[in-house]
């Protein structure tokens, strides 16, 4: 199973490499054209990750930065959802990491300058692994809208970074989680590089009051696709085997 | 049921944060190991990869994420305890290059030895995959070698005294091959 290829990445779903509006992928998109290889065991295979690589605070942004009896300031959410296929198949036993600024829209990170103050109870990291059902679920803090050098008045929408891997390299995907609702959504390049709003709105947490403890937490939902295997290859395989 | 990917988005200029710690400064915190740091056991005679980002310009991107996965000295992708098949460094804040110890790949059928490296950062929209083959191996009969062409020569490092170094343009006139796998 895990020999039959991927389904070809459809490129015009994701952001094109170069857009006029976000400049800093002026000089870094590539030029050429991408070039079309076959898929090898390099691509079909990729590093596989237990609880043993993770420590018991990876998945609570709330406390793992904290000093002892202290949690992170911001108002505290519950991010949750499933890692499928395109095909609809659960993928379960995958790393999740996630980084993302804290309440004030500042990261706590050597390059990042902005005036918002840092919480020293905040770091902004987080990882988790999808359980037999491919689903996955982390404790944080809301994010703050920050910021950015673009050449003009450029502010972020409060989003989560997203780095997620599949069965194989083929699959390895970074994107970025954004909320309900924020008007920053329409306004951002970085954002609306992506070619549809049908594509955009799969990146759009939806706030879910089934998974909301009272008097405690909220929660959100982020659904995750990754690429599906070429069904064809993968009928014929099963028929071998 | 059919489902599209969801659509990739920068890994921004802040990457380190959550996928190399150490890098942006978070020695402190109460979490798990840093993933993708150690490919052999400290100790091991390793050799040592420099890869380069450059961008439009030919100055060094100090702010990218570099991943590469490759088959061990045996040719195979199951990690043993002498060997990790994926490594995982940030370029360095101020020079740029990213350093890796790793083994030597085996080769592996028709493929001649090659180490796939993905590429993200701030301005990169959606990651970008490559490969590195060695400048002293038999690279003839190489498939993907093959469909690279003139352009093949983007994919293969230069010997050092310490290992190999490698450097991925991102534009001009020798732009690297990306992939479309
Ligand atoms: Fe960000």
């Amino acid at each position: 199973m895990t020999d039959a290829p991927f389904k070809p990445r459809d490129l015009s779903w994701h952001p094109p490499a170069f857009y006029q509006g976000y400049r800093s992928t002026h000089l870094r998109a590539p030029q050429q054209p991408l070039l079309q290889i076959p898929q090898t065991v390099t691509e079909l295979t990729g590093p596989v990750f237990g609880q043993g690589d993770l420590g018991p605070l990876d998945d609570d942004l709330i406390t793992n930065y904290a000093a002892t009896g202290q949690t992170a300031q911001g108002s505290r959410i519950i991010v949750h959802g499933t890692l499928r296929d395109e095909d609809g198949r659960p993928v379960p036993g995958k790393l999740i990491e996630v980084w993302q600024a804290n309440a004030g829209g500042r990261y706590r990170h050597v390059n990042d300058g902005y005036l918002a103050p840092l919480d020293d109870n905040f770091g902004g990291c987080g990882r988790c692994l999808t359980d037999t059902e491919g689903r996955y679920s982390f404790r944080t803090i809301l994010p703050g809208p920050y910021p950015w050098p673009n050449g003009g008045n450029d502010w972020r929408p409060a989003h989560i970074h997203f780095s997620v891997f599949g069965d194989g390299f083929a699959q390895r995907l970074i994107t970025q989680m954004y909320f309900e609702g924020d008007p920053h959504i329409a306004l951002c390049p970085i954002v609306q590089s992506i070619p549809s709003d049908d594509a955009i709105d799969r990146l759009v947490a939806r706030l879910d009051m089934k998974r909301t403890k009272p008097m405690d937490i909220r929660a959100y939902r982020f659904d995750i696709v990754l690429r599906g295997r070429d069904a064809t290859v993968f009928e014929n395989q099963l028929e071998g085997t | 049921m059919t489902l599209k990917e969801s659509p990739s988005q920068t890994a921004g200029p802040y990457v380190h944060i959550g996928c190399a710690p150490q890098t942006a400064g978070l020695e402190q915190r109460r979490m798990g190991k840093q993933l993708g740091g150690l490919m052999v056991p400290e100790g091991t005679d390793a050799l040592t990869l420099a890869i380069t980002v450059l961008d439009g310009e030919d100055a060094p991107v100090k702010d990218a994420l570099i991943e590469i996965w490759q088959a061990g000295p045996d040719g195979n992708y199951t990690p043993t305890p002498a060997f990790q098949n994926w490594g995982r460094q940030g370029s360095d804040l101020s020079t740029g290059v990213a350093l890796f110890k790793t083994l030597k790949p085996g080769r592996n059928g028709e493929h001649a030895p090659h180490i796939l490296a993905w590429i993200v950062a701030r301005g990169i929209n959606l990651g970008l995959t490559t490969r590195l083959y060695f400048p002293d191996e038999d690279n003839g009969g190489d498939p993907v070698l093959g469909l690279a062409g003139a352009r093949a020569e983007t994919l293969i490092a230069t010997k050092t005294d310490t290992g190999y170094a490698h450097t991925i343009r991102l534009q001009g006139a020798n732009e690297t091959v990306f992939f479309d796998v």
